[in-house]
């Protein structure tokens, strides 16, 4: 059997068995079947991503079994194996293995432990399965798994309000994308009549520039299809307006933050536009709608990330952020970008993740960074592999060496700039502006974390943790931006142990490396055709434009760089209370930028509100009202009532038993005339 | 001249009045023996009327039989009256509430 079928289907028995089995076989069986399940996969992933480095592999397509045969419609289970496939595992895998290593220190005091790991291997397994997807059908398949496995995991401790909130709002929030996906998925069908993957592709350019209609109009084919498949990929991906569904997923536990919610799952949006890209390459419209949601995203992402002070909302809208470049990548053509960023991403943000777990794991649960500060000495090691995160998140590099951002957030910006669009001239902008903020907000994280005073006196958690009261749930302690008052408390936070620090040892490695290795096959014009052999629609002539443009367009990135830097320096370094003294001067600033631009708020208005107010209409009005009134409580109603006369009738007197029986003779003697005389 | 209709209507007022002694009455159940009474009277003018206009005995001898029946049911009922009367220490109509189902 090819060793594709291992990969993937090796997780999903281990998560059977740790899932259904946990109880008997103990938690310990578990874990190592969990994770030794996802190491194979990654072990046996990595030499099918060299052989298409090396050049030597061809597309291959491991058919499984029939899966659906109705009139026209075909579809089978088979697994795609391409170069853009063989990106997909390495990531998929390789992130999955160590966060779920990482999560027998992080979990350790858990006491569902096997329901975790099943969960963990049960995401993995919908994941690989949406990325060797043959046909649209079993795309939907592992992107309906997979948001069933971050429902599962964002509200894996159920017993926290918040985090059952968080849990159905990302299922409600990806529904909508669902929905749009699926009426993409019908109207190929219905267009192409097919959903194989190939095929459509095939087909795809033959069908540029006809009409359908839809919705009482006549539109374009292609422009409509990639446009209701792109909603599909906002919801998951996190882009605006759907993008609110993110920063609440962080009531889950860290080690799924990094894997879901900043590696492998959001960044399937972005695999399926660059797994359609021939599709996507047939419409400008469609291609211009995700650069600009790209675009914005980038930067909206950005800024309310440099207001925010729980270390994992911070990573969580930087992944946001990210994911906004990549999309724009996507939109100007430049594929081969987009999925170098989504590579690199993928271990620095795993990293950056999983470095807070262990500073939050360092901190008794304490969150909130204005309660950290000073932890350089005593977490060194995390706060080493941070720093290797926060370069390469910031994209720290000269020419010919980088680190991992560094690589692939100038090849985007480049392809946005040489692309000559209006559309993606403005991304090259937001995204600069957003590379600036970019490198605010990671280094602001650095800085009030390992940097200054200590302030940890203040924090619930760590009193909760020196007076050895158990660590109950509450909410936000400070509301106000100033700082709490300096002082350890006695409290001395230790490092993490070593199966939580190899795992984001091993991810520096790849942040540190990732991009320096891999550029070459990624976006270079002479090398990256080969490796890519059709598998998305890489532009030679792009990237030809993009390694030829102005020298201050490869300059740009390095700029806003070290100015976020300085800017985040001279706040939280050189004058502490300056960032309270400009929250002072721009209140209004602040509060549009720290309430997340009122997203939340406007939903709540335009969709949340009118929605409990229908349905409480037709719960009242309509159920209550309508229904109950008239069925079953009017039934009752009628019966009860027509007892009670009925009883009246049995008085016990005989008077009025002769009565009735008096009128019953008459009315019988009548009756019986007036029939006589018929 | 008296013709039949005279004695039907008698027999008609006689009927009405037992009846309405049945339904009106509530406070003797005597009154209400009475008033079968009066009822089984009017059944027995009816008879005898008929028979005599009619010239056929027939009617006469069960207006006879009629009479009998209606002294053993004055007897029967006359007794029960007696043993409700020493039960309940009363015989008014309003306290004979007890047939319910």
């Amino acid at each position: 059997m090819h060793p594709l079928v291992f990969i993937v289907f090796l997780p999903i028995i281990a998560a059977i068995v740790a899932g259904l089995g946990g109880r008997w076989i103990g938690k310990t069986a578990a874990k190592v079947i969990t994770t030794g399940s996802l190491f194979v996969g990654a072990l046996l992933s990595w030499p099918i991503f060299f052989q298409y480095i090396a050049g030597d592999a061809q597309p291959v397509v491991v058919p499984v079994m029939e899966w659906i045969r109705s009139g026209t419609l075909t579809v089978d289970w088979a697994l795609r194996l391409d170069a853009l496939t063989a990106v997909m595992l390495v990531v998929v895998t390789t992130v999955s293995s160590l966060v779920h290593l990482y999560s027998w220190g992080y979990m350790e005091e858990d006491p569902s432990q096997p329901r975790f790991f099943a969960y963990l291997s049960l995401f993995s397994f919908a994941m690989l399965m949406l990325v060797t997807a043959d046909s649209l059908v079993q795309m939907f398949f592992g992107w309906e798994g997979v948001g069933l496995a971050s429902y599962l995991l964002i509200g894996f401790w159920y017993h926290k309000p918040s985090a059952n909130a968080a849990a159905l709002k990302a299922f409600v929030v990806n529904r909508i994308g669902d929905f749009g996906f699926s009426l993409g998925i019908f109207g190929t069908f219905l267009v192409f009549g097919t959903v194989s993957i190939p095929a459509i592709l095939h087909a795809a350019p033959g069908m540029a520039g006809s009409t359908i209609g839809f919705a009482g109009m006549h539109v374009d084919t292609m422009t409509l299809l990639c446009l209701l498949l792109f909603v599909g990929a906002m919801g998951k991906s996190a882009q605006l307006p759907l993008h609110t569904w993110l920063p609440d997923a962080m009531e889950g536990p860290t080690p799924v933050s990094a894997l879901i919610h900043a590696a492998t799952m959001v960044t399937a949006g972005v695999f399926m536009v660059c797994r359609l890209s021939p599709m996507f390459d047939t419409s400008p419209t469609a291609m211009h709608v995700v650069t600009w949601v790209g675009a914005a995203t980038c930067f909206f992402a950005a800024t309310v990330g440099t207001a925010q002070n729980d270390i994992k909302r911070v990573i969580a809208y930087s992944t946001c952020s990210q994911l906004g470049y990549m999309f724009f990548a996507a939109g100007v053509g430049a594929y081969g970008a987009a999925m170098f960023h989504l590579f690199t991403h993928a271990f620095f943000k795993a990293l950056l993740f999983l470095g807070a777990g262990s500073v939050i794991h360092a901190m008794h649960h304490e969150q909130d960074m204005r309660y950290y500060g000073a932890l350089r000495k005593e977490i060194p090691i995390t706060f080493w592999v941070m720093i290797a995160g926060t370069l390469a998140i910031t994209g720290v590099g000269i020419e010919g060496f980088g680190f991992a951002g560094f690589w692939s957030k100038d090849a985007i910006l480049e392809s946005a700039w040489a692309s000559g669009s209006v559309s993606g001239t403005i991304a090259f902008w937001t995204g600069s502006l957003a590379a600036l903020l970019t490198s605010f907000y990671s280094w602001r994280l650095i800085f009030l974390t390992f940097f200054g005073e200590p302030r940890w006196v203040e924090s619930e958690h760590i009193q909760h943790a020196l007076h050895g009261i158990p660590d109950e749930e509450h909410g936000d302690s400070a509301h106000d931006h100033h700082l709490p008052k300096t002082g350890t408390g006695g409290y001395h936070p230790h490092e993490s142990p070593l199966s939580m620090l190899v795992p984001i040892g091993l991810l520096a490695v790849g942040a540190v490396l990732a991009g320096q290795l891999y550029h070459g096959i990624f976006v270079d014009a002479e090398r990256a055709p080969d490796f890519w052999r059709g598998a998305v629609a890489f532009s030679t002539h792009l990237a030809h434009a993009a390694h030829e443009s102005d020298f201050w367009v490869k300059l740009t990135p390095t700029i806003v760089m070290l100015i976020g830097l300085y800017v985040a320096w001279r706040n939280y370094i050189q004058r502490p209370e300056a960032s309270t003294r400009f929250v002072e001067t721009f209140p209004a600033v602040y509060r549009f930028v720290s309430n997340k631009w009122y997203f939340d708020e406007i939903f709540d208005v335009l969709f949340v509100k009118p929605s409990l107010w229908l349905g409480r209409l037709l719960w009242h009005g309509g159920d209550e009202g309508t229904i109950d009134r008239f069925g079953p409580h009017g039934a009752a109603y009628a019966v009860a009532r027509g007892n009670k006369v009925t009883a009246r009738l049995q008085s016990g007197y005989l008077y009025s038993y002769a009565l009735v029986m008096l009128l019953g003779l008459i009315g019988a003697a009548s009756w019986a005339l007036w029939w006589a005389a018929k | 001249m008296i013709t039949l209709a005279h004695y039907l209507t008698v027999a008609a007022i006689l009927f009405t009045i037992g009846v309405l002694g049945i339904f009106l009455n509530r406070r003797n159940v005597i009154l209400m023996l009475m008033a079968i009474e009066l009822i089984l009277l009017a059944v027995n003018i009816n008879l005898v009327a008929f028979s005599a206009y009619l010239g056929d005995l027939t009617g006469q001898v069960l207006a006879m039989f009629v009479l009998t029946v209606a002294a053993a049911e004055a007897a029967i009922g006359l007794a029960i009256l007696v043993i409700f009367f020493r039960r309940q220490g009363s015989i008014a109509v309003d306290d004979v509430n007890r047939m319910h189902g």
